[in-house]
């Protein structure tokens, strides 16, 4: 087969499992499972032959037009370049992981086929739009995503805080996608085609007349599906969604595609310097501001959400500075493991019984129920802290890197302002970063107090998947670097020493910090308050234990990301700023205030008019046929002999008026 | 004999039967007051079919065929419509027709008697109901 039939299977397998366990979900449950697991594992060797015989040479581009369809040519195309080839093995990596995950994790959930045919068509849609060469066609994967992403983060639709994050999710990022839209269509306009590669020609030729427009109109688009500042806010609550989801969607593949959409069309957003500037200006918001919010969450994922925020945020950064080799680089490398991360979470959420990481820093003995996730959690912290040998330091080094080489002036593509931006921040996060994690693993891994309940061993389907992500969050980085450049575009991607040293040095700094404060706050072992709430049917499955966790939060503590606990050490290190980090800077209040409350106030506003004003009239109209029918009814006496009377009555009217009409009279 | 006769006869029936339909208040009696109207009619058409016949403009006597038609289709209304007052008069225990007003606008169809108060007295249950066992 060659590589273009191939490239069109990888896709269409994930799609046709979907359709297949949508239909098949009910009359033979015993399909469901290996329907699900299998297109998915079966892309993924496809993927992996596609990504071989690429080989990071010259694109793959195939493209055929099924029907003319007006000004703009739709096409069905394929573009595969290096970028295309890798992150199309690391979508399906995860996707066949939180797959098989997912048999162990809703392994009693009656929705599960429903679930895991989502799952599967989700997968099909990113792999769309990783592969697409068409911005037409991509858009669908684009949207099948969406709403793929509400479905499943809806997933628990008995609790009120899953539904109200599936409509966020849905809100927010069509919040961004409607300048998406508007966005492709003048691009296309210019361009004179939807066609990726005819794009990027139209602007090398300077084709694009208003670069700057175009650059921004996307970039809002991106800013939703990636879950930037200031489009962030669905990404915390999407967490009431199913682990393997948060997995899938919220780490791995849906909110990369924002960066993967950049990174596709750099050239683009390079020729307008205001566009880079603002996407810079927007990456260091968001990188700062999440890591300091997942500093204060005491949900588990909530901080897991905050910080793929975060390092979202130093993927727009690389392509800030122009260097989408080094985004792509962290996209990979974060991909493997914030989804360890997140499936381990899913593990220790079961076993503990709650969400809180509160409640787990009262818990003893909580890693040695879990030894695997304990051990590869341990790893994918590291890597997230971008401790050396891991993957996530060198392709962080990548990014900050990158800035620098902007910063020193070794290249024109990006303004020195956008790469202070992105330097500074960058470092900033770093300690940021080394300091959640250290906190995440302090509290949940090593809290005293009664002994954490004894549910026997997790399913073999979860644990295994975390040592098959642990090997690239290990590994990778190491291996990767050297590599990718042939596969990129060809920039060096080896970590300079500069960076090394002071990304490294803060990151430590970090650690170091809050390893002393957690010392210091658990040292008042006797003031400790009693906290915790633990699912009310510990012996269910994963995904039952979870619901309940994330449904007894609120209740239990007031909020949903919040805790009032004075042994953490996050309460402690941000100092009055943790009421405001606990709360995402309130910048759910600020949408409440600018949206939500002018939305309810029209609302009421034409609820008003149509039951007050609307209504008057229809009444109206209808009074006075009522009172006519009321006067004709009287006559209706029931006396048989009044009706006659009339009906004789009426015979002579008629006979006299026949018979003076005949007479002529 | 001039036609003038029985078409005044006719008229005279016609309109005694109208006012017995329009004025009586048995069931019985307006019955008989309709067969009067009938009757009024079969005269007219007899008379008019002997004088149209001795002018040779119709030949068939179709009035007088016409007129054994009405007879027999008479016969067959009568016998539903004395069934149908009996029915009732056995439900009810009355045959006045100004009682019998069940689909006057407002009438409770669970209280049969509910048009005739003021009216008249209305007459016994327990007469219709020794009507009803005795039948």
């Amino acid at each position: 087969m060659t590589t273009t039939t191939l490239a069109v299977l990888v896709p269409l397998l994930p799609f046709l499992g979907a359709i297949a366990g949508l239909l098949l979900g009910r009359t033979a449950p015993g399909f469901v499972r290996p329907l699900a697991v299998l297109p998915t594992l079966v892309s993924l060797a496809l993927a992996a032959l596609v990504a071989a015989r690429q080989g990071g040479d010259g694109a793959v581009d195939a493209a055929t037009e099924l029907t003319p369809t007006g000004s703009v040519p739709v096409e069905l195309a394929l573009h595969i370049d290096g970028f295309a080839a890798l992150t199309a093995v690391l979508v399906t990596v995860v996707a066949g992981c939180v797959q098989i995950y997912s048999t162990g994790y809703l392994r009693d959930d009656p929705r599960y086929p429903s679930y895991a045919a989502l799952v599967s068509l989700f997968t099909s849609a990113m792999l769309l739009v990783v592969y697409s060469g068409d911005l037409m066609v991509l858009l669908v994967g684009w949207e099948v995503m969406g709403i793929c992403s509400y479905f499943l983060v809806g997933h628990y639709w008995e609790t009120p805080e899953a539904r109200a994050a599936s409509l966020k999710a849905f809100l927010v990022t069509k919040l961004g996608d409607l300048p998406f839209l508007i966005g492709l269509f003048a691009l296309a306009t210019d361009a004179g085609s939807f066609r990726i590669t005819r794009i990027l020609g139209a602007v090398a030729n300077g084709g694009i007349e208003h670069p700057t427009l175009v650059a921004l109109l996307l970039l809002a688009g991106v800013a939703g599906k990636s879950a930037q500042f200031p489009l962030h806010t669905w990404l915390p609550d999407a967490m009431a969604g199913p682990t393997p989801v948060s997995a899938l969607i919220h780490a791995a593949t849906m909110v990369a595609a924002g960066v993967y959409f950049i990174a596709r069309l750099l050239p683009l957003f390079e020729a307008s310097q205001a566009a880079m500037t603002v996407l810079a200006v927007m990456a260091a918001v968001t990188m700062a501001g999440s890591a300091l919010a997942a500093l204060a969450q005491d949900d588990i994922k909530r901080v897991l959400a905050y910080s793929t925020i975060g390092q979202l945020g130093y993927m727009t950064g690389a392509l800030a500075v122009a260097d989408r080799g080094a985004a792509v680089f962290h996209l990979l490398s974060h991909g493997a493991f914030k989804a360890l991360l997140f499936l381990a979470a899913g593990v220790i959420i079961h076993a503990a019984g709650t969400n809180s990481l509160a409640a787990m820093s009262r818990m003893g003995h909580l890693r040695d129920r879990v030894p695997d996730a304990y051990w590869t959690m341990t790893v994918a912290l590291l890597a997230l802290a971008a401790i050396s040998p891991f993957s996530g330091f060198f392709s962080k080094e990548a990014v900050l890197g990158a800035a620098e080489h902007v910063v020193t002036g070794h290249t024109g593509h990006a303004p020195a302002a956008a790469g202070w931006i992105v330097l500074l921040a960058g470092l900033v996060t770093a300690l940021l970063t080394a300091a959640y994690a250290m906190r995440l693993w302090q509290l949940a891994f090593r809290g005293h107090g009664t002994e954490a309940p004894d549910h026997g061993r997790q399913p073999l389907t979860m644990t295994v998947v975390l040592w098959v992500l642990a090997v690239p969050s290990l590994a990778l980085g190491g291996l990767a670097f050297r590599v990718l450049p042939d596969w990129f575009d060809g920039r060096d991607l080896t970590p300079t020493l500069t960076t090394s040293v002071l990304g490294t040095g803060v990151a430590l700094v970090g650690g170091i910090v809050t390893y002393a404060t957690w010392r210091h706050t658990t040292a008042h072992a006797a003031a400790r308050v009693p906290l915790g709430a633990v699912a009310a049917h510990p012996e269910g499955d994963a995904a039952r234990v979870e619901a309940e966790a994330i449904a007894a939060h609120e209740p239990a503590y007031g909020d949903i990301a919040y805790a009032p606990d004075p042994s953490d050490p996050g309460r402690l290190l941000l100092g009055p700023l943790h009421r405001h980090a606990a709360a995402g800077f309130h910048l759910d209040a600020v949408y409440s205030a600018l949206f939500v409350r002018p939305v309810r106030a029209g609302a009421s506003l034409v609820r008003f008019l149509d039951r007050e004003v609307v209504d008057t009239y229809v009444r109206g109209a209808g009074t006075l046929p009522r009172w006519l029918g009321a006067a004709v009814r009287r006559a209706q006496t029931g006396n048989l002999q009044t009706y006659v009377s009339a009906l004789l009555a009426g015979t002579v009217v008629l006979a006299v008026a026949a018979v003076l009409a005949a007479t002529g009279a | 004999m001039h036609l003038a006769y029985p078409a005044v006869l006719s008229a005279l029936l016609f309109c005694t039967g109208l006012y017995g339909v329009l004025a009586r208040r048995n069931a019985i009696l307006v019955l008989m007051s309709v067969e009067l109207m009938l009757n009024a009619v079969n005269l007219n058409l007899v008379a008019f079919d002997a004088w149209l016949s001795r002018a040779a403009e119709d030949t068939l006597h179709s009035g007088q065929a016409l007129a054994l038609f009405t007879i027999a289709i008479a016969a067959a209304e009568i016998g539903i419509g004395l069934a149908i007052v009996l029915a009732v008069y056995r439900n009810r225990g009355t045959s006045d027709i100004d009682r019998l007003r069940d689909t006057a606008e407002g009438h409770d169809p669970d209280d049969p008697d509910s048009d005739a108060t003021g009216r008249e007295a209305p007459a016994p249950r327990a007469a219709g109901e020794k009507a009803e066992a005795t039948a």
